[in-house]
């Protein structure tokens, strides 16, 4: 009950932070100079008063600002972001074309990188001057250091050139038509390489901050007491000291979500996979400023139901949390 | 009397930057079945090392016990296999930590943290576990036992911990509970509860109890004999009466002068609060050849400087090590 009495609370709260999202969308829009009718104008060559003033009526455009705003809000609620004329499409239709290109791409990146993370950090954490865990610190420098576009191109040029394990670049191999099983097996295919690299930056993040609380928790007195008990070795590490050390890395993973998704954009462009990054990229190049706004609005869609979950997770693995809040309510 | 639990010639050594330091140097005493014993000494004395050699769970690296033996009712623990060990602990010698705020895990329920261990040694299902654990919280005297088995440690204060502590710890009726500063991270009051109901539920399950502590007062409280160590070496042992009132090395004096008394007005027998000057030697001292109390003892000898004390026996319970004897006639009013 109290689990979703807080849940309840946190949506409301993401969708003030959604809607404070849209007003300031909507502001940045207005301050730009130019409208609608400028660019149609400058498309035709020149257009007279008139003309531009039918087109400003027709869009909507000759309303106070705030009937102007509020008729944004009405269209966004209804998911109508606009109409791209660069694309010649609703930038809704756009965007829910490409999203779930991006949403695989950074989901299983970010579920493999927090996997593979804990993973290397529990075992460096638990033989901290090991060689396994020198690995691991050389293997999270690199990876933490290393731009993703050089990542994403050496994994190409080792993996897909040299030794031609895995597609360079796209999402599907449109020379052969697939449907169901084998379509599948084949997006997972071409997702290998653009995951990968993604994850090596959050692999080499989350193993570090996994070793280090992992290492401090090995250490804390509730360990020693579980050791006392005569739990074995397995019970030990896993049970009583991972899931206190996973409360950072779980901190982390939802902060971290908002650079994941501009990190999509890099990793996207080097491997032209076909998600939110290579239509924002090129939104941007045509000045497409409806769906530059609908790829912004959406993102922080995307985080902030991160957070939302993060926080779940965060309550289910730490029980003080839960009464923290009950007292507040 | 035939020992339970018989430490022997205990050494345990520390590798530190400046070479290998004997943690417990040459240690030896003997628990006999269902008696307290208490280990007294300054932090630093090696009493918590002791416990954890006992248990098994010596920090390795840096620590590892170079000799001796530590023997369980005739089994040497020290070439028990960890298997073997991992059955000992919790189950035949079970402890109790200095720190009830930070020893339970703070993501697990009470009941979940109790039941673990009767499901690792005594092979219960859940609902067995859950109920066994219900029945020790009411032996540790919390109230509302099946409703505060559902409660998190940190809705628990810490004399309730401490409680839950010994509960865990006495599940599986142990023969031996270690009891490693109990009561030092609790309120006075609380103090005097965990004591009565370690008194209360040791007798009832029949363990002996060692009880590690710096004070002297708890030990009259609580122990029958008492071991006094000083820098990783046993310097005095005995049944509490003789030792109270008849301490013949001078640092077993000194511990007990420190103890608060409660009187009106300061008289010749119970002169101000008295404080034992200096400290315990850094661990990089301890293999010094002397006596490792000489820089702060008022009896010192040249030949405490030269050699390490030898153990004189005084009674046949009561033994010392020290050259320079205290006169059994001098008695200390604890």
């Amino acid at each position: 009950m109290q689990f979703l009495a807080i849940t309840l609370k946190r949506c409301g709260l993401g969708l003030g932070l959604l809607l404070a999202v849209l007003v300031l969308n909507f502001l940045l829009m207005h301050l730009a100079p130019g409208d609608v009718a400028d660019t149609i104008a400058q498309d035709a060559g020149g257009l007279d008063a008139e003309v531009m003033a039918q087109i400003r009526k027709d869009y909507g455009l000759d309303l106070p600002l705030w009937e102007q705003m509020l008729k944004y809000f009405y269209n966004v609620a209804q998911l109508d972001l606009g109409y791209s004329f660069y694309y010649n499409q609703p930038v809704t239709t756009l965007i829910l074309e490409k999203l779930p290109a991006t949403l695989l791409l950074i989901i299983s990146a970010q579920v493999v990188s927090i996997l593979v993370g804990v993973v290397l950090g529990v075992i460096a954490a638990r033989k901290p001057n090991g060689i396994a865990s020198h690995f691991v610190t050389i293997l999270s420098l690199v990876g933490y250091a290393a731009p993703v576009f050089w990542t994403g191109i050496m994994l190409i040029i080792l993996f897909a050139s040299m030794i031609p394990l895995f597609p360079i670049g796209n999402m599907v191999d449109v020379s052969v038509e697939r449907t169901g099983f084998a379509y599948m097996i084949d997006v997972l295919h071409h997702l290998v390489l653009p995951m990968l690299t993604l994850a090596s930056i959050f692999i080499a993040l989350y193993s570090r901050l996994a070793r280090a609380s992992m290492l401090d928790v090995l250490g804390s007195d509730y360990v020693r007491t579980a050791q006392a008990k005569g739990l074995s070795e397995f019970q030990v590490v896993f049970k009583h000291a991972l899931r206190n050390a996973l409360l950072p890395v779980v901190t982390t993973a939802g902060l971290v979500f908002s650079g994941i998704v501009s990190g999509a954009v890099l990793v996207e462009t080097v491997f032209s996979w076909p998600g939110l990054g290579t239509l924002a990229v090129q939104a941007i190049v045509a000045r497409d400023t409806p769906t530059i706004l609908g790829i912004l609005f959406f993102s922080s869609l995307v985080v902030v139901v991160a957070n939302l979950l993060t926080d779940m997770v965060y309550r289910i693995i730490d029980p003080r949390i839960k009464t923290a809040e009950t007292s507040e309510i | 009397m035939t020992a339970l639990l018989s430490v022997k010639n205990l050494t345990v050594e520390f590798t530190t930057r400046d070479g290998i330091a004997p943690v417990i140097d040459d240690l030896s005493f003997d628990l006999a079945p269902g008696e307290t014993l208490s280990l007294v000494g300054e932090s630093g004395c090696g009493k918590s090392m002791t416990a954890l050699a006992i248990m098994g769970l010596i920090p390795s690296p840096p620590g590892r016990v170079a000799s001796g033996s530590i023997s369980l009712a005739g089994e040497n623990l020290l070439q028990a296999s960890e298997t073997r060990m991992r059955a000992v602990r919790g189950n035949e010698i079970s402890m109790v930590f200095q720190e009830p705020m930070t020893s339970l895990n703070p993501v697990f329920t009470v009941g979940e943290q109790i039941g673990e261990t009767l499901r690792r040694h005594q092979g219960l299902t859940r609902r067995q576990a859950k109920a066994l654990s219900i029945e020790m919280l009411d032996a540790v005297q919390i109230p509302l036992p099946a409703r505060r088995i559902n409660d998190y440690p940190h809705q628990l204060s810490g004399g309730m911990r401490q409680r839950v502590m010994i509960a865990i710890a006495l599940a599986c009726r142990p023969k031996v509970l270690i009891a490693d500063e109990p009561t030092t991270a609790l309120d006075v009051t609380v103090q005097a509860q965990i004591f009565d109901l370690m008194r209360a539920v040791g007798k009832e399950t029949e363990a002996a109890i060692i009880l590690i502590t710096h004070d002297m007062g708890s030990v009259a409280e609580m122990a029958e004999r008492v071991v006094v160590m000083y820098a990783g070496r046993k310097i005095e042992e005995g049944y509490v009466d003789d030792i109270l009132t008849r301490p013949r090395h001078p640092y077993t004096r000194g511990l007990i002068a420190c103890v608060p008394h409660l009187l009106e007005t300061v008289s010749a027998e119970r002169p101000y609060l008295q404080e034992i000057p200096g400290m315990v030697p850094p661990l990089s001292d301890f293999g010094f050849m002397g006596c490792l109390f000489a820089p702060r003892c008022d009896r010192v000898e040249t030949l405490c400087w030269q050699e390490k004390p030898k153990v004189t026996q005084i009674t046949p319970s009561q033994s010392a090590a020290c050259w320079n004897l205290q006169d059994a006639k001098v008695r200390v009013d604890a």
